[in-house]
């Protein structure tokens, strides 16, 4: 399977060739080449998708990067079900973002750069889901974040995006501080960073303790916690989340690839590869859990109060962000992969769709507040119908992508072995509820009733997109309603293929039921069916009643509870609490200590000191020199005679 | 034969002489002759340990010196006579413009 390679390279070489011939060569043809190259990577992702299927296997390493001793690290592809789903994923989704972004940055004076950027990330994010060590899922999680810097803060022009891509990077630097850390100890542990060395031999370490502070904790769960650290940062969960909504600053093909399918993702791609390490320590799984429900409540009760369609769609994907890391948090490593798959292309469609509503609104001040927005139905159909799809099928309406994927979280996590489980449950099925009243939220806002932004437009009319971005769109869309049928679960009928499929890697999940309710085990699933798809059409008919039966009813809760909804809109005051203990206590202390004492004192005092010695000494010393040829010729002469004095008596 | 150490107490008046009035002569000119007295008793002392050391390099340097010493005579003159068209002054410690 040594094409693999040419998986992430073609990517690559694309990224190359446009990024130094696209000023001033290939302009405006740039989309071309990095579109070719990502769908000869995604029929090869295909090629193997359909060979792991098959049967192959791959792990080999293509070239060797360090020797050192016994440190040894590779650029080393490792082709599992887990590895090859991703890859396949990611190709596909990537190329139905850069043709959608063919017709969304028209005209863009970035176009090249964007194109570059872009397929930069398919690369990076390729290389590491395709790692087979520790050192080279690094490399690709420090490259992604990097393409993300670079593509939030696209229009560098606007201070805006420039402060947004700087937070996203500075951010995600706390958790990959603690990622590195967490590779460092994998390494110190095991004498090795190759997945099947490590996980081969992790059961080794299942009762090893190390003294940290003075507390003893299991080995595992320092690795488990520290890596866990990197994916708090990468996939925005509590309480490093703050930096995904800013990133929404950025073009929104970005959103939807990077910031909603595929790099946030890689968190949890990250937890579910060492599920083995996680699996070792009941504390880590339940941090996993906890950071999962804190961001996914959190970012649900977020979500209702914000005017930006973007942005909603941000905490929609913090909040299901944190539905996956529920799902690790109680063993389900398999439910979470089929969370994430889904999610993508739904949450990719809704980011495409707004980014379609942006396109017509594009002469608005804003074009992303939804006050102006409205009535779109008419004047965009299709945007319409696949938003709606997108929105129904991640609000878990039956049959569609999110409903299978949700409820087999739900389920698990309601019969796991974990003590946490019933309460992972609880907030699971409350914030379903929540996720289909603000994704209806933004379709009744945007689509339904009147058009009210006939003034801002300046009698512009919104518009239908081109078909460039409306065929992507159409292709998602069946994505968002198909992929969950790829993990039907038994009490349906269906035979869940997507968790057998990832089986040899994940495992299965342990269920724990009491022995008296055994013989009623698929009752109590369809009950939690029910449940969530009850809760889900409640929070579909409240946003159609709040948002256009009775829209007075809006001002319900800010006038009755204003302090609660200030604090929701402000999003729980998270930036300001940050601000207040991490920014100006920096700043201060950069000010202060850093600027005012080791620079201005120690570093100046070196630097400026030593020349001011020497030119005193060079002052004193000069009087020697008085211009008369005497004098020197006397002091030449009586240093003469005491060296020969001194050659005379020693 | 007349011993080395003779020349030697010779070479060591003149040497003596020409330092002696190179640091402590005003004039130009007398600053150059007193370089020449040096020279010239080092070219002594050279021919003197040649001759008793039978080794013909010593000799062969002296001719040097001399060549050296013609040279700087024609270039030290040289300068004192611009100089002291310049100037109208000849007395070297008129003459402060390399002061530290």
């Amino acid at each position: 399977m040594e094409y693999v390679i040419w998986i992430p390279f073609l990517p690559l070489i694309a990224a190359t060739i446009t990024l130094i011939f696209g000023k001033w060569y290939i302009r405006k043809q740039a989309h071309w080449l990095p579109c070719i190259a990502v769908f000869g990577s995604f029929l090869l992702s295909f090629k193997a998708l359909l060979d792991v299927i098959g049967g192959a296997r791959a792990n080999f390493d293509l070239y060797s990067w360090v020797i050192a001793d016994t440190f040894h690290a590779a650029v080393g592809f490792q082709i599992d079900p887990l590895s090859v789903l991703m890859l396949a994923m990611v190709s596909f989704l990537s190329f139905l973002i850069h043709v959608y972004s063919i017709g969304y940055m028209e005209d863009d004076p970035g176009y090249y750069r964007f194109f570059a950027y872009i397929s930069l990330f398919t690369f990076s994010m390729l290389m590491l889901v395709s790692a087979n060590n520790f050192l080279q899922l690094f490399f690709g999680w420090e490259a992604v974040g990097l393409c993300s810097y670079l593509l939030i803060g696209f229009w560098y022009q606007k201070k805006s995006a420039a402060d947004a891509a700087k937070k996203a990077f500075i951010v995600n630097r706390f958790g990959d501080f603690g990622f590195a850390l967490g590779v460092f100890l994998v390494f110190l542990t095991f004498g090795s960073i190759y997945y099947e060395d490590v996980f081969a031999r992790v059961h080794e370490i299942a009762h090893t303790t190390v003294n940290v502070l003075g507390v003893e904790v299991l080995l595992a769960t320092l690795i488990a916690v520290l890596l866990f650290c990197g994916a708090m940062g990468k996939s925005a969960q509590f309480p490093l989340h703050v930096w995904l909504p800013d990133a929404m600053e950025g073009p929104t093909p970005v959103s939807a690839l990077i910031h909603a399918a595929t790099m946030v993702t890689a968190g949890v791609f990250m937890v579910c590869r060492c599920h083995e390490i996680f699996e070792l320590s009941h504390v880590a799984m339940a941090i996993v859990a906890a950071a999962g429900m804190i961001t996914c409540f959190m970012a649900a009760t977020i979500a209702p109060t914000q005017f930006d369609i973007k942005r909603v769609i941000a905490y929609s994907t913090l909040s299901q962000l944190g539905y996956m890391f529920m799902a690790c948090g109680v063993g389900a490593f398999a439910a979470g992969m089929f969370h994430l798959f889904t999610h993508a292309f739904f949450k990719a469609l809704l980011f495409l769709g707004a980014g379609s509503v942006m396109h017509a609104m594009h002469h608005a001040p804003d074009p992303t507040d939804m006050r102006y927005m409205g009535g779109l139905r008419k004047y965009m159909p299709i945007t319409f119908a696949t938003f709606l799809i997108a929105s129904l099928s991640i609000s878990g309406i039956p049959g569609l992508a999110g409903f299978f994927s949700k409820d087999e979280i739900l389920w698990l996590s309601f019969v796991s072995e974990y003590p946490w489980g019933k309460l992972v449950w609880f907030v699971g099925t409350v914030v379903a509820g929540l996720t289909a009243f603000y994704s209806f939220r933004v379709v009744f806002m945007t689509f339904f009733g009147e058009f009210r932004g006939k003034e801002v437009l300046h009698g512009h009319e919104p518009h239908e997109s081109p078909s460039v971005m409306t065929i992507p769109l159409m292709i998602l869309a069946v994505g968002a309603v198909v992929t969950g049928w790829l993990g039907v679960p038994h009490v349906l009928g269906g035979h869940n293929h997507f968790a057998k499929f990832l089986e040899p890697v994940l495992g299965h999940p342990h269920i724990n039921l009491p022995y008296w309710l055994y013989g009623k085990k698929e009752w109590i699933e369809l009950f939690l069916m029910a449940i969530s798809v009850g809760v889900g059409v409640l929070g579909i008919a409240v946003a159609y009643v709040v948002y256009v039966k009775k829209p007075e009813l809006q001002r319900l809760i800010p006038e009755r509870y204003p302090a609660l909804y200030r604090y929701l809109y402000n999003k729980w005051y998270w930036d300001e609490i940050y601000d207040a203990t991490i920014v100006k206590p920096t700043f201060f202390t950069a000010r202060s200590i850093v600027q005012g004492v080791v620079d201005s004192i120690l570093i100046e005092g070196v630097v400026n000191g030593l020349p001011d010695l020497i030119r005193r000494g060079g002052e004193s010393l000069r009087r020697l020199q008085n211009g008369v040829v005497q004098t020197y010729a006397l002091i030449m002469a009586t240093g003469a005679a005491v060296v020969l004095l001194l050659v005379y008596f020693f | 034969m007349i011993p080395v150490s003779w020349f030697v107490v010779l070479t060591l008046f003149l040497f003596s002489i020409g330092a002696l009035g190179f640091i402590v002569r005003r004039n130009v000119i007398i600053m150059l002759i007193c370089i020449e007295i040096m020279l010239n008793a080092v070219n002594i002392s050279l021919v003197a340990f040649g001759r008793a050391l039978e080794h013909t390099v010593a000799h062969v340097l002296v001719f040097f010196v001399i060549a050296v010493a013609a040279a700087e005579a024609a270039i030290g003159l040289a300068l004192v006579v611009l100089l002291f068209k310049k100037t109208r002054e000849v007395h070297m410690d008129e003459f402060r413009l390399l002061k530290g």
